[in-house]
Protein backbone atom coordinates (compact mmCIF):
# COMPACT_ATOMS: atom_id res chain seq x y z
CA UNK A 1 0.00 0.00 0.00
CA UNK A 2 1.05 3.19 -0.90
CA UNK A 3 1.75 5.39 2.06
CA UNK A 4 -0.51 8.81 1.57
CA UNK A 5 -0.50 10.27 5.08
CA UNK A 6 -0.22 14.39 4.70
CA UNK A 7 0.83 13.71 1.03
CA UNK A 8 -1.43 16.98 0.29
CA UNK A 9 -1.98 20.07 2.64
CA UNK A 10 -5.48 20.35 1.48
CA UNK A 11 -8.19 23.23 1.76
CA UNK A 12 -5.87 24.28 4.54
CA UNK A 13 -2.91 24.85 2.21
CA UNK A 14 -5.34 27.45 0.66
CA UNK A 15 -7.19 29.33 3.24
CA UNK A 16 -5.05 29.03 6.40
CA UNK A 17 -4.03 32.91 7.09
CA UNK A 18 -0.65 31.63 8.92
CA UNK A 19 0.45 31.28 5.06
CA UNK A 20 0.23 34.56 4.37
CA UNK A 21 1.99 36.02 7.33
CA UNK A 22 4.73 33.03 6.01
CA UNK A 23 4.81 33.59 2.41
CA UNK A 24 3.85 37.41 2.04
CA UNK A 25 1.46 39.86 -0.13
CA UNK A 26 1.75 37.40 -2.94
CA UNK A 27 0.40 34.27 -1.40
CA UNK A 28 -2.55 36.64 -0.53
CA UNK A 29 -2.85 38.13 -4.02
CA UNK A 30 -3.03 34.23 -4.84
CA UNK A 31 -6.12 33.81 -2.50
CA UNK A 32 -8.04 36.91 -3.04
CA UNK A 33 -7.49 36.03 -7.06
CA UNK A 34 -9.33 33.08 -6.45
CA UNK A 35 -12.00 33.66 -3.95
CA UNK A 36 -12.74 37.29 -6.26
CA UNK A 37 -12.69 34.82 -9.54
CA UNK A 38 -15.18 32.44 -8.03
CA UNK A 39 -17.23 35.14 -6.60
CA UNK A 40 -17.58 37.05 -9.43
CA UNK A 41 -18.86 33.16 -11.60
CA UNK A 42 -21.29 33.23 -8.69
CA UNK A 43 -22.31 37.19 -9.31
CA UNK A 44 -21.84 36.13 -13.31
CA UNK A 45 -24.63 33.51 -13.12
CA UNK A 46 -26.61 35.34 -10.61
CA UNK A 47 -26.91 38.23 -12.32
CA UNK A 48 -28.03 36.03 -15.66
CA UNK A 49 -30.67 34.34 -13.71
CA UNK A 50 -31.83 38.18 -12.16
CA UNK A 51 -32.01 39.75 -15.88
CA UNK A 52 -33.65 36.85 -17.27
CA UNK A 53 -37.02 38.17 -15.21
CA UNK A 54 -36.94 40.65 -17.85
CA UNK A 55 -39.16 37.84 -19.60
CA UNK A 56 -41.44 37.68 -17.39
CA UNK A 57 -42.99 41.38 -17.72
CA UNK A 58 -42.25 44.78 -15.93
CA UNK A 59 -43.92 43.75 -12.56
CA UNK A 60 -41.52 41.24 -12.35
CA UNK A 61 -38.53 42.92 -13.94
CA UNK A 62 -38.94 45.73 -10.86
CA UNK A 63 -39.51 43.87 -8.14
CA UNK A 64 -35.90 42.06 -8.54
CA UNK A 65 -34.85 45.52 -9.48
CA UNK A 66 -35.69 45.78 -5.94
CA UNK A 67 -33.37 43.11 -3.97
CA UNK A 68 -30.35 45.07 -4.34
CA UNK A 69 -32.14 48.58 -2.53
CA UNK A 70 -31.54 47.55 0.54
CA UNK A 71 -28.78 48.45 2.77
CA UNK A 72 -27.59 44.30 2.39
CA UNK A 73 -28.06 45.06 -1.11
CA UNK A 74 -25.67 47.85 -1.19
CA UNK A 75 -23.01 46.20 0.23
CA UNK A 76 -23.61 43.02 -1.81
CA UNK A 77 -22.82 45.70 -4.29
CA UNK A 78 -20.04 47.02 -2.89
CA UNK A 79 -18.43 44.18 -2.39
CA UNK A 80 -19.16 42.99 -5.89
CA UNK A 81 -17.60 46.21 -6.98
CA UNK A 82 -14.50 45.33 -5.01
CA UNK A 83 -13.59 42.28 -6.21
CA UNK A 84 -14.33 43.04 -10.25
CA UNK A 85 -11.53 45.85 -9.27
CA UNK A 86 -9.41 43.63 -7.87
CA UNK A 87 -10.01 40.78 -10.45
CA UNK A 88 -9.23 42.62 -13.14
CA UNK A 89 -6.21 44.94 -11.54
CA UNK A 90 -4.45 41.79 -10.45
CA UNK A 91 -5.47 39.94 -13.81
CA UNK A 92 -3.16 42.20 -15.98
CA UNK A 93 -0.62 42.43 -13.20
CA UNK A 94 -0.44 38.46 -13.51
CA UNK A 95 -0.93 38.25 -17.34
CA UNK A 96 2.27 40.67 -17.57
CA UNK A 97 4.30 38.80 -14.84
CA UNK A 98 3.33 35.19 -16.85
CA UNK A 99 4.61 36.39 -20.02
CA UNK A 100 8.04 37.14 -18.15
CA UNK A 101 8.04 40.72 -17.75
CA UNK A 102 8.95 42.39 -14.41
CA UNK A 103 9.84 39.20 -12.59
CA UNK A 104 13.56 40.50 -12.69
CA UNK A 105 16.76 38.72 -14.93
CA UNK A 106 18.02 35.11 -14.34
CA UNK A 107 22.04 35.58 -12.74
CA UNK A 108 24.53 33.76 -10.71
CA UNK A 109 22.81 33.91 -7.30
CA UNK A 110 24.30 35.35 -4.39
CA UNK A 111 23.97 34.88 -0.44
CA UNK A 112 21.31 36.00 0.81
CA UNK A 113 19.37 34.41 -2.29
CA UNK A 114 16.79 37.20 -2.94
CA UNK A 115 14.38 35.47 -5.38
CA UNK A 116 14.20 38.48 -8.09
CA UNK A 117 11.05 37.62 -9.14
CA UNK A 118 9.42 38.05 -5.63
CA UNK A 119 10.29 41.99 -5.99
CA UNK A 120 8.81 45.84 -5.19
CA UNK A 121 7.30 46.07 -8.77
CA UNK A 122 4.72 43.28 -8.08
CA UNK A 123 4.59 44.20 -4.20
CA UNK A 124 3.26 47.62 -5.55
CA UNK A 125 1.09 46.60 -8.10
CA UNK A 126 -0.87 44.30 -5.41
CA UNK A 127 -0.81 47.08 -2.80
CA UNK A 128 -2.12 49.51 -5.87
CA UNK A 129 -5.14 47.29 -6.81
CA UNK A 130 -5.92 46.77 -3.20
CA UNK A 131 -6.46 50.11 -2.97
CA UNK A 132 -7.92 50.24 -6.04
CA UNK A 133 -10.52 48.46 -4.93
CA UNK A 134 -11.13 50.18 -1.76
CA UNK A 135 -11.86 53.47 -3.40
CA UNK A 136 -14.29 52.03 -6.06
CA UNK A 137 -16.12 50.45 -3.24
CA UNK A 138 -15.79 53.69 -1.09
CA UNK A 139 -17.05 55.89 -4.29
CA UNK A 140 -19.60 52.96 -4.78
CA UNK A 141 -20.69 52.66 -1.35
CA UNK A 142 -21.05 56.66 -1.57
CA UNK A 143 -23.59 56.93 -4.74
CA UNK A 144 -26.13 54.72 -3.35
CA UNK A 145 -26.11 55.39 0.29
CA UNK A 146 -26.45 58.89 -1.09
CA UNK B 1 45.01 8.82 21.27
CA UNK B 2 45.96 11.28 23.75
CA UNK B 3 49.41 11.84 22.59
CA UNK B 4 49.08 11.03 19.31
CA UNK B 5 46.48 14.07 18.56
CA UNK B 6 47.78 15.94 21.37
CA UNK B 7 46.31 19.85 19.78
CA UNK B 8 42.97 17.82 18.99
CA UNK B 9 42.30 16.64 22.79
CA UNK B 10 43.66 20.10 23.99
CA UNK B 11 41.06 21.76 21.78
CA UNK B 12 38.11 19.56 23.23
CA UNK B 13 39.69 20.41 26.54
CA UNK B 14 39.31 23.83 26.33
CA UNK B 15 36.00 24.11 24.50
CA UNK B 16 33.73 26.02 26.86
CA UNK B 17 29.95 25.17 26.74
CA UNK B 18 28.85 28.06 27.95
CA UNK B 19 24.94 28.23 26.96
CA UNK B 20 23.15 30.20 28.44
CA UNK B 21 20.12 29.95 26.69
CA UNK B 22 17.53 27.03 25.57
CA UNK B 23 14.86 26.91 24.11
CA UNK B 24 12.04 24.69 23.56
CA UNK B 25 11.95 22.43 20.56
CA UNK B 26 8.49 20.43 19.54
CA UNK B 27 9.24 17.87 17.39
CA UNK B 28 6.17 16.62 15.64
CA UNK B 29 5.88 12.73 15.75
CA UNK B 30 4.51 10.01 13.74
CA UNK B 31 4.37 6.92 12.45
CA UNK B 32 2.33 6.16 9.44
CA UNK B 33 3.82 2.64 9.37
CA UNK B 34 2.37 1.59 12.72
CA UNK B 35 -0.86 4.16 13.20
CA UNK B 36 -2.42 7.53 12.45
CA UNK B 37 -1.48 9.06 15.82
CA UNK B 38 0.12 12.22 15.92
CA UNK B 39 1.57 14.26 18.51
CA UNK B 40 3.87 16.16 19.43
CA UNK B 41 7.05 15.99 22.02
CA UNK B 42 8.67 19.11 23.67
CA UNK B 43 12.52 19.32 24.42
CA UNK B 44 14.34 22.24 26.29
CA UNK B 45 17.64 22.33 24.41
CA UNK B 46 20.43 24.98 24.78
CA UNK B 47 21.68 26.66 22.09
CA UNK B 48 24.56 29.34 21.04
CA UNK B 49 24.34 32.25 18.55
CA UNK B 50 25.30 29.84 15.63
CA UNK B 51 22.87 26.47 16.51
CA UNK B 52 21.08 25.83 13.74
CA UNK B 53 17.55 23.53 14.06
CA UNK B 54 19.84 20.57 12.83
CA UNK B 55 21.92 21.28 15.42
CA UNK B 56 19.48 21.38 18.54
CA UNK B 57 17.77 17.90 16.61
CA UNK B 58 20.86 15.98 16.75
CA UNK B 59 21.16 17.16 20.40
CA UNK B 60 18.06 15.74 21.28
CA UNK B 61 19.01 12.37 19.32
CA UNK B 62 22.10 12.80 20.95
CA UNK B 63 21.11 13.26 24.90
CA UNK B 64 17.30 13.22 25.06
CA UNK B 65 15.67 10.62 22.72
CA UNK B 66 17.36 8.74 20.27
CA UNK B 67 14.31 8.03 18.39
CA UNK B 68 13.32 10.85 17.13
CA UNK B 69 13.39 10.26 12.90
CA UNK B 70 14.81 13.08 10.44
CA UNK B 71 16.73 12.88 7.35
CA UNK B 72 20.08 15.00 6.63
CA UNK B 73 23.46 14.24 5.48
CA UNK B 74 25.98 17.40 4.78
CA UNK B 75 24.88 19.79 7.24
CA UNK B 76 25.50 22.68 4.86
CA UNK B 77 22.80 23.07 2.87
CA UNK B 78 24.00 21.04 -0.49
CA UNK B 79 22.47 17.40 -0.20
CA UNK B 80 19.19 19.07 0.27
CA UNK B 81 17.98 16.23 2.81
CA UNK B 82 16.86 18.24 6.03
CA UNK B 83 13.95 19.98 4.66
CA UNK B 84 11.03 20.29 7.23
CA UNK B 85 8.62 23.28 8.58
CA UNK B 86 9.80 25.37 10.87
CA UNK B 87 7.75 27.57 12.74
CA UNK B 88 5.10 26.60 9.91
CA UNK B 89 7.47 27.72 7.32
CA UNK B 90 9.77 25.55 5.16
CA UNK B 91 13.08 25.63 5.18
CA UNK B 92 16.52 23.84 5.30
CA UNK B 93 16.94 22.68 9.27
CA UNK B 94 20.92 22.26 8.59
CA UNK B 95 20.51 26.29 7.22
CA UNK B 96 17.91 27.50 9.64
CA UNK B 97 19.91 29.01 13.02
CA UNK B 98 17.47 29.67 15.84
CA UNK B 99 19.11 32.88 16.69
CA UNK B 100 17.15 34.35 13.67
CA UNK B 101 13.98 32.61 14.61
CA UNK B 102 13.67 35.11 17.20
CA UNK B 103 11.56 32.61 19.17
CA UNK B 104 11.63 30.79 22.46
CA UNK B 105 9.81 28.10 20.76
CA UNK B 106 10.66 26.29 18.05
CA UNK B 107 7.87 24.24 16.08
CA UNK B 108 9.43 21.40 13.77
CA UNK B 109 7.48 19.23 11.32
CA UNK B 110 7.36 17.36 8.15
CA UNK B 111 6.92 19.10 4.99
CA UNK B 112 3.32 19.66 4.10
CA UNK B 113 2.15 17.62 0.66
CA UNK B 114 4.96 14.95 0.82
CA UNK B 115 3.86 11.72 2.51
CA UNK B 116 5.66 11.14 6.07
CA UNK B 117 8.00 7.83 6.63
CA UNK B 118 8.37 8.77 10.51
CA UNK B 119 8.57 11.78 12.49
CA UNK B 120 10.29 14.46 10.13
CA UNK B 121 11.73 12.70 7.59
CA UNK B 122 9.28 12.50 4.05
CA UNK B 123 8.37 10.32 0.84
CA UNK B 124 9.86 12.39 -2.11
CA UNK B 125 9.61 9.64 -4.40
CA UNK B 126 7.30 11.60 -6.31
CA UNK B 127 9.22 14.80 -6.59
CA UNK B 128 12.35 12.50 -7.64
CA UNK B 129 10.08 10.90 -10.62
CA UNK B 130 8.82 14.64 -11.81
CA UNK B 131 12.28 15.62 -12.11
CA UNK B 132 12.95 12.42 -13.97
CA UNK B 133 9.99 13.58 -16.33
CA UNK B 134 11.11 16.24 -17.33
CA UNK B 135 14.76 15.03 -18.59
CA UNK B 136 17.44 16.98 -16.38
CA UNK B 137 20.07 16.35 -18.57
CA UNK B 138 21.37 18.12 -21.82
CA UNK B 139 19.51 16.55 -25.04
CA UNK B 140 21.52 16.41 -28.31
CA UNK B 141 21.97 13.98 -30.89
CA UNK B 142 26.27 14.53 -31.28
CA UNK B 143 28.53 14.17 -28.25
CA UNK B 144 31.34 15.95 -26.89
CA UNK B 145 33.56 12.85 -27.67
CA UNK B 146 34.09 12.95 -31.31
CA UNK B 147 35.55 9.42 -33.15
CA UNK B 148 37.32 11.64 -36.02
CA UNK B 149 38.69 14.79 -33.67
CA UNK B 150 38.47 13.19 -30.12
CA UNK B 151 37.38 15.23 -27.13
CA UNK B 152 35.51 18.80 -28.36
CA UNK B 153 33.48 20.89 -26.22
CA UNK B 154 30.24 22.42 -26.93
CA UNK B 155 30.95 26.02 -26.59
CA UNK B 156 28.95 28.30 -24.23
CA UNK B 157 29.29 32.41 -23.80
CA UNK B 158 29.19 33.84 -19.95
CA UNK B 159 25.84 35.30 -21.11
CA UNK B 160 24.35 31.57 -22.41
CA UNK B 161 25.38 30.33 -18.76
CA UNK B 162 23.89 33.30 -16.68
CA UNK B 163 20.45 32.28 -19.01
CA UNK B 164 20.02 28.92 -16.89
CA UNK B 165 22.85 28.92 -14.09
CA UNK B 166 20.97 29.99 -11.10
CA UNK B 167 18.25 26.93 -11.83
CA UNK B 168 21.34 24.92 -11.49
CA UNK B 169 21.88 25.53 -8.07
CA UNK B 170 18.79 23.07 -7.09
CA UNK B 171 19.48 20.82 -4.33
CA UNK B 172 16.26 19.04 -4.70
CA UNK B 173 15.46 20.11 -0.92
CA UNK B 174 11.66 19.85 -2.24
CA UNK B 175 11.13 23.14 0.12
CA UNK B 176 9.13 24.35 -3.10
CA UNK B 177 6.85 22.02 -3.50
CA UNK B 178 5.70 22.42 0.10
CA UNK B 179 5.02 25.71 -0.23
CA UNK B 180 3.52 25.69 -3.06
CA UNK B 181 -0.43 26.21 -2.71
CA UNK B 182 -1.57 24.11 -5.98
CA UNK B 183 0.36 21.04 -4.46
CA UNK B 184 -1.62 21.72 -1.59
CA UNK B 185 -4.64 20.23 -3.77
CA UNK B 186 -3.36 18.88 -6.47
CA UNK B 187 -1.39 15.72 -6.07
CA UNK B 188 -0.14 15.23 -9.65
CA UNK B 189 0.78 18.58 -10.47
CA UNK B 190 4.16 18.72 -11.73
CA UNK B 191 5.51 21.36 -9.27
CA UNK B 192 7.85 23.90 -9.03
CA UNK B 193 10.42 21.90 -8.21
CA UNK B 194 10.46 20.45 -11.95
CA UNK B 195 9.19 22.88 -13.74
CA UNK B 196 12.42 25.39 -13.25
CA UNK B 197 14.37 22.07 -14.12
CA UNK B 198 12.47 22.01 -17.39
CA UNK B 199 13.52 25.78 -17.83
CA UNK B 200 17.08 25.48 -16.58
CA UNK B 201 17.77 22.57 -19.52
CA UNK B 202 15.46 24.36 -21.98
CA UNK B 203 17.59 27.71 -21.62
CA UNK B 204 20.74 26.05 -21.87
CA UNK B 205 22.68 26.53 -25.13
CA UNK B 206 23.59 23.33 -25.98
CA UNK B 207 20.69 21.62 -25.02
CA UNK B 208 18.35 21.16 -28.31
CA UNK B 209 15.57 18.92 -26.39
CA UNK B 210 13.20 22.02 -26.02
CA UNK B 211 10.17 20.12 -27.85
CA UNK B 212 10.32 16.93 -25.97
CA UNK B 213 9.94 18.54 -22.83
CA UNK B 214 7.38 21.35 -23.33
CA UNK B 215 5.15 18.42 -24.89
CA UNK B 216 5.79 16.97 -20.89
CA UNK B 217 4.87 20.05 -19.07
CA UNK B 218 2.15 21.64 -21.42
CA UNK B 219 -0.51 19.11 -20.35
CA UNK B 220 -3.65 19.99 -17.35
CA UNK B 221 -1.14 19.15 -14.35
CA UNK B 222 1.27 20.60 -15.64
CA UNK B 223 2.76 24.62 -16.18
CA UNK B 224 -0.47 25.96 -16.61
CA UNK B 225 -1.73 25.07 -12.50
CA UNK B 226 0.77 27.26 -11.68
CA UNK B 227 -1.03 30.75 -10.84
CA UNK B 228 1.96 32.37 -9.23
CA UNK B 229 1.88 32.90 -6.06
CA UNK B 230 5.52 32.51 -5.51
CA UNK B 231 5.74 30.75 -2.55
CA UNK B 232 8.57 28.40 -4.21
CA UNK B 233 10.68 31.52 -4.42
CA UNK B 234 10.36 32.69 -0.79
CA UNK B 235 11.43 29.31 0.61
CA UNK B 236 13.89 28.44 -1.56
CA UNK B 237 17.66 28.27 0.32
CA UNK B 238 19.43 28.47 -2.84
CA UNK B 239 18.02 31.33 -5.42
CA UNK B 240 17.39 29.22 -7.66
CA UNK B 241 13.97 31.22 -7.81
CA UNK B 242 11.71 29.02 -9.33
CA UNK B 243 8.84 30.96 -9.91
CA UNK B 244 10.88 33.04 -12.31
CA UNK B 245 11.77 29.85 -14.42
CA UNK B 246 8.16 28.88 -14.30
CA UNK B 247 6.77 32.10 -15.83
CA UNK B 248 10.18 32.27 -18.40
CA UNK B 249 9.44 28.91 -19.77
CA UNK B 250 5.71 29.76 -20.08
CA UNK B 251 6.66 32.34 -22.64
CA UNK B 252 8.13 29.35 -24.67
CA UNK B 253 4.65 28.20 -25.13
CA UNK B 254 2.98 31.02 -25.65
CA UNK B 255 5.22 32.09 -28.49
CA UNK B 256 7.24 34.91 -26.87
CA UNK B 257 10.45 33.45 -26.22
CA UNK B 258 11.46 30.66 -28.90
C1 LIG C 1 -11.37 42.28 -17.22
C2 LIG C 1 -11.73 41.41 -16.35
C3 LIG C 1 -10.93 40.19 -15.97
C4 LIG C 1 -9.60 39.95 -16.08
C5 LIG C 1 -8.49 40.84 -16.61
C6 LIG C 1 -9.37 38.61 -15.56
C7 LIG C 1 -8.16 37.98 -15.49
C8 LIG C 1 -7.94 36.75 -14.95
C9 LIG C 1 -6.69 36.04 -14.94
C10 LIG C 1 -5.41 36.54 -15.56
C11 LIG C 1 -6.88 34.89 -14.29
C12 LIG C 1 -5.82 33.80 -14.04
C13 LIG C 1 -5.12 34.11 -12.79
C14 LIG C 1 -4.07 33.11 -12.46
O1 LIG C 1 -3.23 32.75 -13.26
O2 LIG C 1 -4.07 32.71 -11.30
C15 LIG C 1 -8.25 34.82 -13.88
C16 LIG C 1 -8.81 33.78 -13.14
C17 LIG C 1 -10.15 33.63 -12.91
N1 LIG C 1 -11.16 34.52 -13.30
FE1 LIG C 1 -10.89 36.31 -14.18
N2 LIG C 1 -10.57 38.07 -15.15
C18 LIG C 1 -11.55 39.01 -15.39
C19 LIG C 1 -12.90 38.88 -15.13
C20 LIG C 1 -13.49 37.76 -14.60
C21 LIG C 1 -14.93 37.59 -14.43
C22 LIG C 1 -15.98 38.61 -14.85
C23 LIG C 1 -15.12 36.38 -13.86
C24 LIG C 1 -16.38 35.67 -13.47
C25 LIG C 1 -17.41 35.56 -14.24
C26 LIG C 1 -13.81 35.78 -13.66
C27 LIG C 1 -13.60 34.55 -13.08
C28 LIG C 1 -12.37 34.00 -12.90
C29 LIG C 1 -12.13 32.74 -12.20
C30 LIG C 1 -13.17 31.82 -11.59
C31 LIG C 1 -10.75 32.54 -12.22
C32 LIG C 1 -9.99 31.34 -11.60
C33 LIG C 1 -9.37 31.80 -10.33
C34 LIG C 1 -8.16 31.00 -9.97
O3 LIG C 1 -7.82 30.02 -10.64
O4 LIG C 1 -7.50 31.38 -8.99
N3 LIG C 1 -12.86 36.64 -14.13
N4 LIG C 1 -8.90 35.96 -14.29
S1 LIG D 1 14.12 24.86 -6.48
FE1 LIG D 1 14.98 25.50 -4.48
S2 LIG D 1 13.41 24.87 -2.97
FE2 LIG D 1 12.97 23.76 -4.86
S3 LIG D 1 14.01 21.77 -4.66
FE3 LIG D 1 15.42 23.14 -5.74
S4 LIG D 1 16.70 24.08 -4.13
FE4 LIG D 1 14.91 23.17 -3.10
S1 LIG E 1 21.77 18.36 5.83
FE1 LIG E 1 22.19 18.60 3.69
S2 LIG E 1 20.89 20.25 3.17
FE2 LIG E 1 20.65 20.17 5.32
Amino acid sequence: MERETGAREGLKGWLNPGKIGKFGIERLAWLLMRLTGLGLLAYFIGHIYETSHILDGKAVWDKSLEMTQTTEGHLFLALVIGMCVFHTGNGIRLMIAQMGYGIGKTERPDYPYKPQSINMKGKACIYATLGMAALAMWYGMAVMFA
Amino acid sequence: MATLHPKLSEERSQTVVSSTKSVKLKIKRSNPNVNSDQQFDDFVVPIEKWTTVLDALLDVKSHLDHSVGIRYSCRQASCGSCGMKINGKPGLACFTKISELNSDTITVEPMDNYPVVRDLAVNMDRMISNHKKVMPYVIREDSEIDAESGIREFLQSPENVDKYIQFSSCIKCGLCNSACPTMAMDKTFVGPQALAQAYRYIADSRDKGKNKRLKVIDESHGIWRCHFAGSCSQVCPKGVDPAMGIQLLRGYLLGIRD
